[in-house]
């Protein structure tokens, strides 16, 4: 199908951005890589009367240190993250993450807070930035504030954002150089939505885990932390036994949503195999 | 609402204009509006890559982009691939590997591997199946596709 007649606007600066989202408000959507919004307007699921197009935005293309942050503006592409230095040495959850995000030809125009933004359920970004303990930087004509990740992400395609509302970037929190970290994904084919994933940081010192951040995707109505198997792992020695009750705890704290790819027992269990995997690797080493 | 926008883009080397409404995608600027049949429809929705053209010289999908917002832009299509009387080694290993039948999902698989030799001139057949795993083909299956691309590879490196 083709989409329905809109209004379109390509403002060279975020200035410009943030007064088109004040002037039209709800009857706006905002384009950056259309990988996500593009389809639905296809499909005529979504029917914005205007469509605001970052791609001119210059400004919105950084992506730099900031103290204990990185910040990767709404511009930057998926790829560009996925091929950044600052990304690999910094983020490595998120270097790791990024490949398994649509395909490449998705990747080179999908951007990283555009998929924050959309809030798929079962999108690797959103978990990614639970993990990291993301802040989101929002910003509107009349000012700027700033959402934790964890009160970001609200139901299946809804965030906090406000009509007017900008995300203009994520401020991603810098992994200690000797943390460790996973990102593991079950899914049918390797481009397309996941089944169910998992992305894990480890603190380990002398064997004993010191810190813990689990998010998963497939465990409810939008990505989750689940701080009940951070718990369960946090000053435990990462044997066989803290693995079964890591697991445990999982299963438990779950609720994962049910469709044509998989029942909630399915991805259940499919995360807990996943935690396992990704602990299992910590056991060995 | 619909008022008509000028696009300029670059198509295959050529600057191309034409006045459109925002709401036509690429792949339908690229045929309707430029006579560019080569570039193929399938799913409209970004799953199938039939459509997948070069963007600033790195594949993107035509039907998930509206002509409007690449104004400006360099875009590469099956049709520039070929030289006057030759084919391009890609598109001959296509052909001498039997990697296609009814072709509609050809230009796609083409425009794909052009972006991953020119990443990875020496890819083997694992690298070759993650690349292609975001095209489809309903007819021929993928064994002749795979093959063609380790083969038109090698033709590169050997030519260079």
């Amino acid at each position: 199908m083709k989409p329905a007649p809109f209004d379109f606007r390509a403002p060279p600066d975020l200035a410009g951005v943030l007064d088109l989202l004040a002037e039209y408000g709800e009857d706006s959507r905002v384009l950056a890589g259309g990988q996500s919004l593009v389809p639905l307007m296809n499909l005529r699921m979504v029917q914005p009367a205007m469509l605001i197009s970052i791609n001119r935005c210059d400004d919105l293309d950084t992506i730099a240190r900031q103290d204990d942050r990185l910040i990767c503006g709404a511009r930057v592409r998926q790829a560009a993250a996925e091929e950044s230095e600052l990304v690999q040495q910094d983020c490595p959850l998120l270097a790791a993450a990024l490949p398994y995000v649509g395909g490449q030809a998705n990747r080179n125009r999908g951007t990283v807070c555009g998929s924050l933004a959309h809030a798929d359920p079962l999108a690797e970004l959103p978990a990614v930035a639970l993990a990291l303990d993301a802040e989101m930087h929002v910003a509107t004509r009349s000012g700027r504030r700033r959402i934790a990740a964890r009160d970001f992400f609200v139901g299946e395609l809804d965030t906090a954002l406000q009509p007017g509302e900008f995300l203009e970037a994520v401020a991603f929190q810098r992994q200690d150089a000797d943390e460790r970290c996973a990102f593991l994904e079950l899914g049918n084919r390797r481009h397309g939505f996941a089944v169910a994933g998992l992305a894990l940081r480890l603190g380990v010192q002398s064997g004993r885990c010191v810190m813990a951040s689990v998010a998963v995707m497939g465990g409810g109505a939008t990505a989750r932390r689940i701080s009940a198997v951070e718990a369960a792992l946090e000053g435990t020695l990462i044997d066989e036994i803290a693995v079964a009750a890591a697991v445990a705890a999982l299963s438990e704290a779950v609720v994962p949503p049910v469709d044509v790819h998989a029942d909630a027992e399915y991805r259940r269990h499919a995360l807990g195999v996943l935690l396992e995997r990704a602990l299992r690797s910590e056991e060995e080493r | 609402m619909t008022g008509k926008t000028e696009v300029s883009v670059t198509v295959n080397g050529r600057k191309r204009h034409a006045m459109v409404e925002p709401r036509m995608l690429l792949v339908d600027f690229l045929r309707h509006e430029l006579g560019m049949t080569g570039t193929h429809i399938g799913c409209e929705h970004g799953v199938c890559g039939a459509c997948t053209v070069l963007l600033d010289g790195r594949t993107a999908r035509s039907c998930l982009h509206f002509a409007v917002a690449v104004d400006g832009a360099e875009i590469e299509t099956v049709e520039g691939m070929a030289g006057r009387d030759q084919l391009h080694p890609i598109q001959e290993a296509f052909h001498q590997h039997h990697a296609l039948q009814c072709g509609y999902c050809t230009a796609g698989f083409l425009m794909t591997t052009v972006e991953l030799l020119k990443r990875d001139p020496d890819p083997d057949e694992a690298d070759i199946r993650r690349a292609l795993t975001n095209n489809v083909c309903r007819c021929t299956g993928y064994a002749n596709i795979i093959k063609a691309v380790a083969a038109a590879a090698a033709a590169i490196r050997a030519q260079s």
